[in-house]
């Protein structure tokens, strides 16, 4: 399920427009471009909303993505997050069987991941849990083998790390000594 | 004031200055047709919405307005997809409004309910399912300011039954505001200066002209600049007309059914000034062979065509008029810096030379014996030669249209109408027809094949209906000429479904039928008198049915897919040029 080296992130800011999401997959799909996963909020602004799109392509291609959905009328701003630029986290939902008094050790696997327990019944468990994709992804794994009756991931959303250097401090520092 | 939707909807049509539109009533759209009976607009009723949509789109062709046409919902709207999928492709401004069930059965599956913008999303720049009565002005307003800037293109307003009946306070919005559309239009400084500096040193430049051009109005900035620099020219299928065909510097169409010199030029040259063009496929053959050597300068308005296909080393974005205008300033500045009485730009005479040698060794080339079976290429020239220079040609698609494009002498700006990128069999007697409707003053032949014609000719009771006498040429080769073309070549004369017989129809009785004066011509030496004939008629539509040659094929050829370099010259390149006289050749040396 991870998305590999080549991963893109596009945090792409589109007017709060009935259709909009359409036009954006629909465009996808018409030049023959693939979506990894995708994540549509509101944004602090209720005229705009959010999109997150994780995909996997090459330079070339990358720029025609991001070119087109440029020269959708709704589309506002398109902001490419290298991954090693962004803090990326995504929310996993999943019912995992415990039959065979195999509860309490799912319990303690969700409670090394830093999981929820969030539902309850008496032969299954479901459990939330959100953090980078890599982290799901282990959970994803280690649940398996207990049985996955129902898993759902929301798909990434990601935004720019910030600076760890005070602006401040950096002026200071540009004075010639 | 107060006004229905439907009203508000016309009356906004002419605050955008519409004179005409093209359509067919129903159901969703009925309240708008109401108001139309008092409208200053003109309203061209056809006789299948494809054709209203080709019309609106001729129109646009010919006048550089946007084209309307207006439909009803469901299959009205189906109708019109060819012709806004054409319209995108080949970047016409185009308004289609649809009528659309009431905003509370949408969903429902309605009677003659369809997701119009659902299905038409992919085939235009932008469109709008109206919701509120109130956002009418405001729709229209954005609608025609998205259609006709930046790179143009086909938009679509989708308006429900019941928002056309609400009432609404008539107002006109002062401009358009649309925060995520913001079209470039002046090249960038720094990339004109660069562009300014490949040109002064290339040996080998070769002008790429396409469609962009004509949408820029910028036939005259471009003969500037190949005039002043004495570059060559190449005119895509799209630009026909763009650059004089009898200038000195033009070589013509390049491409899969270009002239050797036209094609051949880019293959050798070291710098293609792209202009408005888009390295279509058929234009570059395949791409990794493509002119191999060339340094490429890219200006188009449209920044998704920079590196599309191939990777510009100059990318210039912005409007072609504006960069061309600028690139001109910026030669004439490095010009004024060259020593006095140095010969200029790069020495190029070598590349002038070969390309006139080219020129005279590799014209189009056909053979009309004066009792043999007619050849289309005659006909095309005849047609040319008898009617004004400033006539617009409207092409269907097929093997017609690459002749109209190679043997008509295209010498004004839009005066070339065709389906470039979309192909669409069945554009021309529409297309035609648009174009007469926005140019009256001018005459407005269609070159057509007969299987093209079968697609819409019904849209000649249109015309004679409305008394626009607009002129159709077939080139009735009892064939799909281009189709049986390629079976013949590369699918080992294996004829599967290409036949359609010069009889069936009969064409001059179904012109007749549809109102137009129509003739029939077999023989060479009726060709001449026959268009005379139909050039005197001005009160309605006419259409010859000329029997042309069925194994006459397009040369040259570039195999689908092949490089450019492996160019088919077709039977003329393997006689000697004495050969070729005794044929009867008049372009043998
Ligand atoms: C709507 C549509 N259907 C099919 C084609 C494929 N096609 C391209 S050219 C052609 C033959 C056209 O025949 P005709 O109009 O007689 O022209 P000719 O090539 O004989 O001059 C066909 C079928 C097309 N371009 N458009
Ligand atoms: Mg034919």
């Amino acid at each position: 399920m991870s998305a590999n080296l080549q991963h893109h992130i596009l945090t792409v800011l589109v007017e709060n427009k009935p259709g909009v999401l359409a036009r954006v997959s629909t465009l996808f799909s018409r030049r023959g471009f693939n979506i990894f996963s995708l994540a549509v909020g509101p944004t602090e602004d209720d005229r705009f909303s959010r999109m997150t799109i994780v995909v996997d392509l090459e330079g070339t291609t990358l720029e025609q993505v991001i070119k087109q959905l440029n020269k959708l009328v709704n589309v506002i701003k398109i902001t490419e997050l290298a991954p090693q630029a962004a803090v990326e986290r995504e929310l996993l939902l999943v019912t995992v069987s415990t039959k065979d008094g195999l509860r309490s050790s799912v319990v303690e696997l969700a409670a090394i991941f830093d999981a929820t327990i969030i539902d309850v019944g008496f032969e299954a468990l479901t459990i939330m849990v959100a953090g980078t994709p890599d982290h799901l992804d282990a959970l994803e794994e280690l649940v398996r083998p207990y049985g996955i009756i129902e898993l759902q991931r929301t798909g990434r959303i990601a935004l720019p790390t910030l600076s760890r250097e005070s602006t401040k401090l950096r002026s200071v520092k540009r004075r010639p000594a | 004031m107060k006004l229905t939707g439907a009203q508000a909807l016309i009356k906004s049509l002419e605050m955008e200055q519409v004179e005409v539109m093209f359509g067919l009533p129903g159901g969703a759209i009925l309240p708008v047709y109401d108001p139309i009976l008092d409208s200053s607009i003109r309203h061209v009723l056809v006789r299948h919405e494809q054709g209203a949509g080709h019309m609106a789109e001729g129109y646009a062709h010919a006048t550089g307005r946007p084209g309307v046409c207006i439909v009803t919902s469901g299959p009205g709207a189906t109708n019109i997809v060819t012709p806004l999928a054409d319209a995108y492709m080949d970047s016409i401004p185009m308004v289609a409004i649809t009528g659309q069930v009431a905003t509370h059965a949408i969903g429902t599956d309605a009677f003659q309910e369809c997701d119009t913008t659902g299905i038409t999303m992919p085939v235009t720049k932008h469109n709008w399912l109206v919701t509120d009565v109130d956002d009418i002005p405001r729709i229209v307003r954005e609608a025609f300011h998205v259609a006709t800037t930046g790179r143009p293109g086909p938009v679509l307003i989708d308006v429900p039954k019941n928002i056309s009946n609400a009432q609404m306070d008539w107002y006109w919005p002062d401009g358009v505001d649309l925060p995520g559309y913001k079209p470039t239009v002046t090249g960038h400084p720094r990339m004109i200066k660069e562009a300014a500096l490949a040109i002064m040193a290339a040996e080998r430049p070769i002008i790429y002209a396409g469609g962009g051009i004509l949408k820029a109005r910028a036939a005259e900035a471009l003969r500037e600049l190949a005039e002043l620099t004495g570059i060559h020219v190449v005119t895509t299928l799209m630009a026909r007309g763009a650059f004089p065909d009898d200038h000195p510097l033009c070589l013509g169409m390049p491409g899969m059914h270009g002239s050797y010199t036209a094609v051949m030029s880019m293959q050798r040259s070291d710098l293609l000034i792209a202009l408005g063009s888009r390295f279509d496929d058929r234009v570059t053959g395949q791409v990794s062979s493509f002119a191999p050597d060339a340094k490429i300068i890219h200006c188009d308005i449209d920044p998704a065509e920079l590196g599309k296909v191939r990777r510009p080393d100059v990318p210039i974005v912005g409007d072609c008029r504006l960069v061309i205008e600028a690139l001109v300033k910026a030669v004439k500045h490095e010009i004024a810096k060259l020593p006095a009485g140095s010969p200029g730009r790069g020495d190029t005479t070598e590349w002038d030379g070969l390309l006139s040698e080219w020129r005279v060794s590799y014209p189009f080339r056909y053979q009309q014996e004066a009792d043999g079976p007619l050849k289309p290429q005659f006909c095309i020239e005849q047609l040319r030669d008898r009617s004004p220079s400033d006539t617009i040609v409207a092409a269907g698609v097929g093997q017609h249209q690459m002749w109209a494009s190679q043997f008509w002498r295209f010498n004004h700006p839009y005066t070339w109408i065709n389906s470039g990128g979309l192909g669409t069999m069945g554009f021309a007697v529409p297309a035609a027809i648009g174009a007469k409707v926005g140019r009256p003053d001018k005459m407005v032949w269609a070159i057509d094949g007969d299987g093209c014609f079968q697609m819409t000719a019904q849209e000649l009771v249109t015309a004679s209906a409305e008394r626009i006498p607009v002129k159709i040429a077939i080139l009735n080769n009892a064939y799909l000429g281009m189709v049986r073309q390629w079976q013949e070549l590369f699918y080992e004369e294996r004829y599967s479904e290409v036949y359609l017989s010069p009889d069936l129809p009969d064409y001059v009785k179904w012109s007749e039928a549809m109102g137009c004066v129509a003739f029939r011509v077999d023989s060479p030496e009726d060709v001449g008198p026959t268009i005379d004939k139909a050039n005197e008629i001005d009160d309605r539509p006419v259409v010859i049915d000329f029997r042309v040659d069925y194994r006459e094929k397009v040369y040259p050829m570039v195999p689908a897919g092949g490089s450019n370099d492996s160019l088919i010259l077709g039977p003329w390149a393997e006689m000697s040029a004495d050969d070729r006289k005794a044929a009867g050749d008049p372009n043998a040396v």
